[in-house]
C-alpha cells in the first residue's frame, strides 16, 4: 500500500521536471559541425568541383553504396561523370570522407532524409554537389597535386620548379 | 642444384638467375623496380638491397643489390637485416622527394608498384623540403599517355622499348637529376610494341590512354581470362569490364606463348566491342526491296518454315569459335558447311597445317622461337602479320651474343653487360621478302624478290643443305653464293627455325620451305616452321570438315540455295564484289549472325546480333596448334547470344536433329569432340562449366570491388542477384575461390602487397618461368605422324620476268588496318593510313607516277586508289599494295594489275 502511494508520488514529482520531450521538428535539435549525415560533394574555392574521380571513397565504403565513372575534360582534369550515392545502404560511417584526398566528400550535420519510396534514397550528382566549400574551406588539389590538367602549367605548383630544359646540360 | 642460406634457413636453388629473382620465387618479397626478368638487371634503382655475408663467421655482411648478384654454392644472405630494411626505405625516400604525389588523378593508382614498394619498405612521411623538379609531357599519340613527373629513373621503359623490343624512337635524355625518359620530339611512338610500356613501367609515366578516356581502377572492373583474336598466334589476355563496357585489354602471362607481353593490336583492338555500329538488336527485312527493320522477334514459324523446307547452306569463318563453326555445320550438315575463306587461302592454311603435322619440322610455341639459334624467313613480314612473333625472333636473333656471353661467364641476366661485351654478333638470320621489312635490320642477308623467286631461293636453299632435295642451281654466283651460305648456317645450327607464309598466297613459298627442314631433318637437325596464320581460328577451322567460299559459290549458283547462314563473317572482304554479289542473289534467305555492321550484314534478311569474345566462351587454335579457351567477361544480353546458341535455337525451329540442341556450352564441346576426335584434348583437359577448385568457382571481381550497392541503383535501388554463369566455372561477383586459381583461370594477377601487375611472378614456378596450378594454358592439338612418309616437293615455279606495262602487285599487310575486327576500334582507327602502292623509285620514274600522290591502278577488273610511295627493295616490275580491310575494296593478291591512266 505503502509503495503504491510512493509510486504515485514520484509520479506526480515528475510533472515538475526539466522536459526531454523535443519539439521537432517545430524546434531544430543542435548538432555539432562534424556530425555524420546526409553526403554533399562540395567544390573548390575557385568554384569547381573538387572530386577528382579517384574512387578511394567507393572503395573504402564498407556497404558499397558509392559508384561514379570517371571523365576528363577539354582540358583533362579528371571529374566524375556520373556519381551515386545509395542512402538506403549508407551507414554514414563517414570513411568516404577520411579517404577523400580533395575534401570533396563531406557528411553535414543533416539527418532528415526519410523518404516513402525507398528509390528516393539514391541520390545523383546532382543531388550531392552544394555550391560551397563545405566545412574545409581554402583546399584546391590541382595546386599540390604534380600535373598539369589545364588547372596550372606544369610546374606552376605550390611547391614546383619550372620544367627541366632538357637541351641545358648545366643544372 | 644450388644451396643457399637464406635468413638462416637453407633452400635448394637452381641458381642460373640473378639473386633477386631467386628470392622471389622462393615466395621472399625483396622490393625492386628495373629488375624485369625478361629485361635482366641494370641495377639502376638501388632498392633491392640485401645484405651478403662473405662466409659463416662474417658478422657484418656488407649491403649488396640483389638484381646484380649471381647465386653461388654456400652463399649467405639476409633479406630482413636491419640494415638494408633502413637502405631500402631510404632508397624509396630519395626516389619519391620529387614524384607528384598525385596517386588520385593517377590512372596507376591501385596497381602501381611504386605504391606497393612504397608500402612494402614502410617509407611514409616526406621530410624533404625544397621544391620538387617537373617536366614537360609530351604527346605520344593514341596508345600511350605520358605523366614524367612520376618518373623514378629505372630505366625499364627504354630497355624494353630498345633493346628488347628494337624501338629507335624512345630514349633517354638529359644527365644527372634531370634524365627524362621520352621522343626527341611529340609524336607518334612508332614501335608496334609500344603499349607494353604501361605495363613495364613500374610508376604512372605511361598510362593506357584509351582507358582513360574511360577509366576504372583495377580494383572496381571484372575481368575474364581471354584470348586475342587479331592475329593467328593467340596471345593470352585480361579483359576487364566496368558498367557493362568493355574497358580495357592486358596481357596475361603463358610462359609457352606470349610471355609478358603482348602487341598493341592486341592491347588496343578490343574497341570494336563498343563502337556504336555494333548490331545489338534483331534485324529483319520484310521482303527483299524493304530496308532492314527491327523486328521485336523473328517470328518463329517464319523460321520453322525455312529450316523445314529447301536447302540450307552455312558459311562458317576463322574469326568465329571451333565452337559455334561445328554448330553451324552441325545445323546444315557437313556437304553444306563451307569454311568461308577463298579456295586458294584454304588449300595454303590446310597445306601449312599438314606441314606443321607431318613432323617434318616442329612447330615452335613464341617462347622456343626466341630459343633458336638461325631464322630465316621467307616471305613473311612477320611484324605486321604476327607481331608477338617479330618480338621472339628479335630474342632469338640475340642467341649468339648470350653464348658468348655465357661462354665468358656473363649470365643472360646481367643485361648490360651481356649488350657492351659484344654489340654487333647477332646470330644467322635472313630474310627473303618482295619488300622492306622492320625485322631487316637484324638480318644478314636480304634477298628481295618476287614471290615465286622467293619460293625458288627456298628451294635452292634446300639442295644446297642436302644433295637429295631436287636441286635448284641458280645461275647468278654471286647468288647462289648467298644460297650456300644460308645453308652453311642453317645446318650449322643447333634449332634452326625458317618462318614461312600464307598472306604472301604463294604455295611454292611453303612447298620450298618444306623442302629446307626435310634436307635439315635429313642431315639429322631438328628444324622448326614457324607460320603466321592469317585469323585467330584458321588453324581450328581448318580441322573442320567444309568446302571453301570458292566451292560455296558454286554450289550455290547451281543449286541455290533456300536459306545462307553466314556466321561472323564479312564475305565482301574474302569475294571480290563480283562473286560476292552472285552469292546474295542466288540465296531466297540470307541470315546473318556478327557483331559489326558491315557489307555481308547489310544484305541480311535476318540479322542476328552476335557475342563477341567478350561476352561468350569459345575455344580457338592458334598458329602452333595450341587450342586456348577464352571466357567472358560481361554476361550476353537478350537479345544478343552467341553464335552456337543461335544456331542451335534454328536447330530446335527445325526439328531436325535434337543431338544438336545445346543449352550449355560444354554440351556444345561434347557434340565437337564426339563429331571429331582430334579434339578430345579439349574436353579432357581444358576446365569444363561444373569445375570447381577446393568446392568454389573462381570469382572474376577483386575483393575490393565497389559500388556494388550502388552501379544498378539509378534503375532500381534493390540489388540485382549477380548474373548467373553456366558456362564457365567464373562467377560474376567476388565470391569464389581466395587464393591463386588454375592457370587457365587466372582473371586479374593480385597478391598481397602486390597490386600492379608484378604480382604475376607469385603465380609462377620461378620469374619468366611457367604458371604453377596447372601449367601454361592450352592444348597442343598437332597431331605429329611419322616423317618418313613426307616427301621432296619438286615443282619449281618459273623465275619471276617483268613485263612491260603490267605489274605484280603482292600484298603488304598492316598491323593496324589488316584485321577486320580491330580496325573498328576508334583508337587503332586514327592509326591506320591510307591506301598506299610501293615501287622502287626507278620504278615510280619508269611509269610516270609522282611519289605522295594518289593514282589509279586496275587489278582484276577492280580500280584501286593508293598513294603512290617508295620502297626501293621491291624488285622492277613488283609492286606492294597495303591490305586494308576499310576503305578498299577487296582483291585477290599476288595477281597482276597495271596503271590506270587517266
Ligand atoms: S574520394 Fe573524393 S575525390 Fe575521390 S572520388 Fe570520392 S569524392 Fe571524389
Ligand atoms: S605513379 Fe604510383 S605513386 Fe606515383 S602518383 Fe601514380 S599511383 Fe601514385
Ligand atoms: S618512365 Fe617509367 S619505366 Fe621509364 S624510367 Fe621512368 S619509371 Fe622507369
Ligand atoms: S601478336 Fe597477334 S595474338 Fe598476339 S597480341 Fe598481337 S594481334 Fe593479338
Ligand atoms: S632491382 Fe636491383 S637495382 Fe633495381
Amino acid at each position: 500500500m505503502l509503495s503504491i502511494l510512493r509510486s504515485i508520488w514520484y509520479t506526480f514529482l515528475h510533472a515538475f521536471h526539466k522536459r526531454e520531450t523535443q519539439g521537432y521538428p517545430e524546434k531544430l535539435p543542435y548538432l555539432p559541425p562534424r556530425y555524420r549525415g546526409r553526403i554533399i560533394l562540395s567544390r573548390d574555392s575557385d568554384g569547381n568541383e573538387r572530386c577528382v574521380a579517384c574512387n578511394l571513397c567507393a572503395a573504402v565504403c564498407p556497404v558499397d553504396c558509392i559508384a561514379l565513372q570517371a571523365a576528363n575534360d577539354e582540358n583533362g582534369r579528371r571529374y566524375p561523370e556520373f556519381f551515386r550515392i545509395n542512402f538506403s545502404r549508407c551507414i554514414y560511417c563517414g570513411f568516404c570522407e577520411e579517404a577523400c584526398p580533395t575534401y570533396a566528400i563531406q557528411l553535414i550535420p543533416d539527418f532528415e532524409m526519410g523518404e516513402y519510396d525507398r528509390q528516393n534514397m539514391v541520390y545523383e550528382k546532382e543531388h550531392l554537389l552544394i555550391s560551397g566549400e563545405g566545412k574545409y574551406h581554402g583546399y584546391n588539389f590541382y595546386n599540390v597535386a604534380g600535373v598539369d590538367m589545364g588547372v596550372k602549367g606544369t610546374g606552376k605548383g605550390e611547391n614546383e620548379e619550372a620544367p627541366v630544359d632538357l637541351k641545358n646540360l648545366i643544372h | 642444384m644450388i644451396k643457399i642460406q637464406i635468413d638462416g634457413t637453407f633452400y635448394e636453388v637452381k641458381g642460373d638467375r640473378n639473386l633477386l629473382e631467386t628470392c622471389l620465387a622462393l615466395g621472399f618479397d625483396i622490393p625492386y623496380f628495373c629488375n624485369h626478368p625478361s629485361l635482366g638487371s641494370v641495377g639502376a634503382c638501388r632498392l633491392c638491397a640485401v645484405k651478403k655475408f662473405a662466409d659463416a663467421d662474417d658478422k657484418k655482411g656488407r649491403v649488396v643489390m640483389s638484381c646484380m648478384e649471381a647465386v653461388t654454392e654456400g652463399m649467405r644472405i639476409s633479406v630482413n637485416d636491419p640494415a638494408v630494411k633502413t637502405f631500402r626505405a631510404a632508397v624509396i625516400e630519395g626516389l619519391m622527394t620529387n614524384h607528384p604525389h598525385d596517386c588520385p588523378i593517377c590512372d596507376e593508382g591501385g596497381e602501381c608498384h611504386l605504391q606497393d614498394m612504397t608500402v612494402m619498405t614502410g617509407h611514409n612521411y616526406r621530410k624533404f623540403v625544397f621544391k620538387k623538379r617537373t617536366y614537360n609531357n609530351q604527346n605520344l599519340g593514341p596508345f600511350v599517355q605520358h605523366e614524367m613527373n612520376r618518373c623514378i629513373q629505372c630505366y625499364r621503359c627504354v630497355r624494353f622499348y630498345r633493346d628488347y623490343a628494337g624501338g629507335k624512337d624512345l630514349n633517354v635524355f638529359g644527365s644527372a637529376n634531370h634524365v627524362y625518359f621520352g621522343r626527341h620530339k611529340d609524336g607518334i611512338l612508332e614501335s608496334e610494341f609500344s603499349g607494353n610500356l604501361v605495363e613495364v613501367c613500374p610508376t604512372g609515366v605511361f598510362t593506357d590512354k584509351p582507358l582513360k578516356k574511360h577509366y576504372a581502377r583495377k580494383w572496381d572492373m571484372t575481368n575474364a581470362p581471354s584470348v586475342c583474336m587479331h592475329c593467328g598466334l593467340g596471345c593470352n589476355i585480361i579483359v576487364s569490364e566496368r558498367y557493362g563496357s568493355v574497358r580495357r585489354v592486358m596481357s596475361r602471362y603463358n610462359g609457352s606463348v606470349n610471355g609478358y607481353f603482348i602487341c598493341d593490336r592486341g592491347r588496343f583492338g578490343y574497341e570494336f566491342i563498343n563502337n556504336p555500329d555494333r548490331i545489338k538488336k534483331i534485324q529483319f527485312r520484310p521482303s527483299k526491296n524493304n530496308n532492314l527493320q527491327e523486328a521485336r522477334e523473328v517470328s518463329e514459324t517464319g523460321l520453322s518454315e525455312i529450316f523445314k523446307s529447301g536447302k540450307v547452306v552455312g558459311i562458317g569463318s576463322p574469326r568465329a569459335s571451333l565452337e559455334s563453326n561445328f554448330a553451324l555445320s552441325a545445323l546444315v550438315g557437313k556437304n553444306n558447311f563451307f569454311h568461308g575463306i577463298s579456295g586458294k587461302e584454304q588449300k595454303l592454311i590446310q597445306k601449312a597445317v599438314s606441314i606443321l603435322e607431318s613432323g617434318i619440322a616442329h612447330s615452335p610455341s613464341l617462347k622456343e622461337i626466341e630459343k633458336c639459334d638461325a631464322v630465316l624467313i621467307l616471305g613473311e613480314d612477320v611484324t605486321n602479320t604476327a607481331p608477338m612473333m617479330a618480338l621472339s625472333l628479335r630474342q632469338a636473333s640475340r642467341n649468339k651474343t648470350l653464348g658468348i656471353a655465357a661462354k665468358l661467364g656473363i649470365p643472360k641476366w646481367n643485361d648490360n653487360a651481356v649488350r657492351e661485351m659484344d654489340q654487333d654478333t647477332k646470330s644467322p638470320f635472313f630474310i627473303a621478302s618482295s619488300f622492306s621489312t622492320k625485322l631487316d635490320e637484324l638480318a644478314d642477308e636480304i634477298y628481295n624478290a618476287a614471290p615465286g623467286d622467293i619460293a625458288r631461293f627456298g628451294y635452292s636453299i634446300a639442295s644446297a643443305i642436302n644433295s637429295g632435295a631436287p636441286v635448284l642451281i641458280h645461275p647468278d654466283e654471286k647468288l647462289q653464293n648467298r644460297v650456300r651460305k644460308i645453308a652453311d648456317a642453317l645446318s650449322a645450327a643447333e634449332n634452326p627455325l625458317i618462318v614461312t607464309c600464307i598472306t604472301s598466297g604463294n604455295e611454292d613459298i611453303l612447298n620450298a620451305s618444306a623442302n629446307i627442314a626435310i634436307a635439315l631433318s635429313t642431315a639429322g637437325k631438328k628444324p622448326s616452321i614457324a607460320i603466321a596464320f592469317p585469323e585467330c581460328n584458321s588453324v581450328g577451322l581448318s580441322m573442320l570438315d567444309g568446302g571453301s567460299l570458292d566451292e560455296a559459290a558454286d554450289t550455290i549458283s547451281k543449286n541455290g540455295a533456300d536459306t545462307l547462314i553466314i556466321l561472323e563473317n564479312d564475305l565482301y572482304g574474302r569475294l571480290s564484289l563480283k562473286n560476292a554479289d552472285s552469292i546474295f542473289e542466288k540465296c531466297r534467305q540470307i541470315i546473318v549472325l556478327d557483331h559489326l555492321m558491315n557489307e555481308t550484314a547489310k544484305r541480311a534478311d535476318i540479322l542476328l546480333p552476335a557475342s563477341t569474345f567478350a561476352d561468350s566462351v569459345g575455344t580457338i587454335v592458334n598458329n602452333e596448334g595450341r587450342a586456348q579457351r577464352f571466357y567472358n567477361v560481361i554476361q550476353v544480353a537478350e537479345p544478343v547470344k552467341e553464335s552456337w546458341r543461335w544456331i542451335s535455337d534454328m536447330v530446335k525451329i527445325s526439328e531436325k536433329n535434337n543431338d544438336y540442341t545445346w543449352d550449355k556450352f560444354d554440351n556444345v564441346v561434347a557434340s565437337l569432340v564426339s563429331s571429331y576426335p582430334v579434339f578430345s584434348g579439349i574436353k579432357e583437359k581444358m576446365v569444363s562449366a561444373d569445375f570447381r577448385f577446393f568446392n568454389e568457382k573462381i570469382a572474376r571481381q577483386n575483393k575490393r570491388f565497389s559500388g556494388r550497392t550502388a552501379m544498378n541503383a539509378n534503375i532500381s535501388v534493390s540489388e540485382p542477384k549477380p548474373p548467373q554463369d553456366n558456362d564457365s566455372p567464373l562467377n560474376f561477383s567476388m565470391e569464389g575461390y581466395k587464393g591463386d586459381p588454375p592457370s587457365s583461370l587466372i582473371p586479374y594477377y593480385w597478391s598481397p602487397g602486390w597490386n600492379s601487375s608484378q604480382s604475376m611472378t607469385k603465380y609462377m614456378d620461378e620469374p619468366e618461368g611457367h604458371l604453377k596450378e596447372g601449367g601454361d594454358p592450352g592444348i597442343i592439338i598437332f597431331s605429329n605422324k611419322n616423317k618418313s612418309s613426307v616427301d621432296y616437293f619438286k615443282n619449281f615455279p618459273d623465275p619471276f620476268k617483268a613485263k612491260p606495262g603490267e605489274l605484280l602487285i603482292v600484298p603488304v599487310y598492316m598491323i593496324f588496318g589488316s584485321e577486320e575486327l580491330s580496325s573498328k576500334g576508334e583508337t587503332i582507327a586514327e592509326r591506320i593510313s591510307e591506301p598506299f602502292i610501293l615501287f622502287n623509285e626507278k620504278e615510280i620514274t619508269k611509269l610516270q607516277l609522282i611519289e605522295n600522290e594518289k593514282s589509279k591502278f586496275i587489278i582484276n577488273q577492280v580500280v584501286i586508289t593508293a598513294i603512290v610511295k617508295h620502297d626501293n627493295k621491291i624488285p622492277d616490275g613488283v609492286a606492294g599494295l597495303s591490305v586494308l580491310t576499310a576503305g578498299m575494296q577487296y582483291t585477290d593478291l599476288p595477281d597482276l594489275g597495271k596503271v590506270l591512266s587517266t
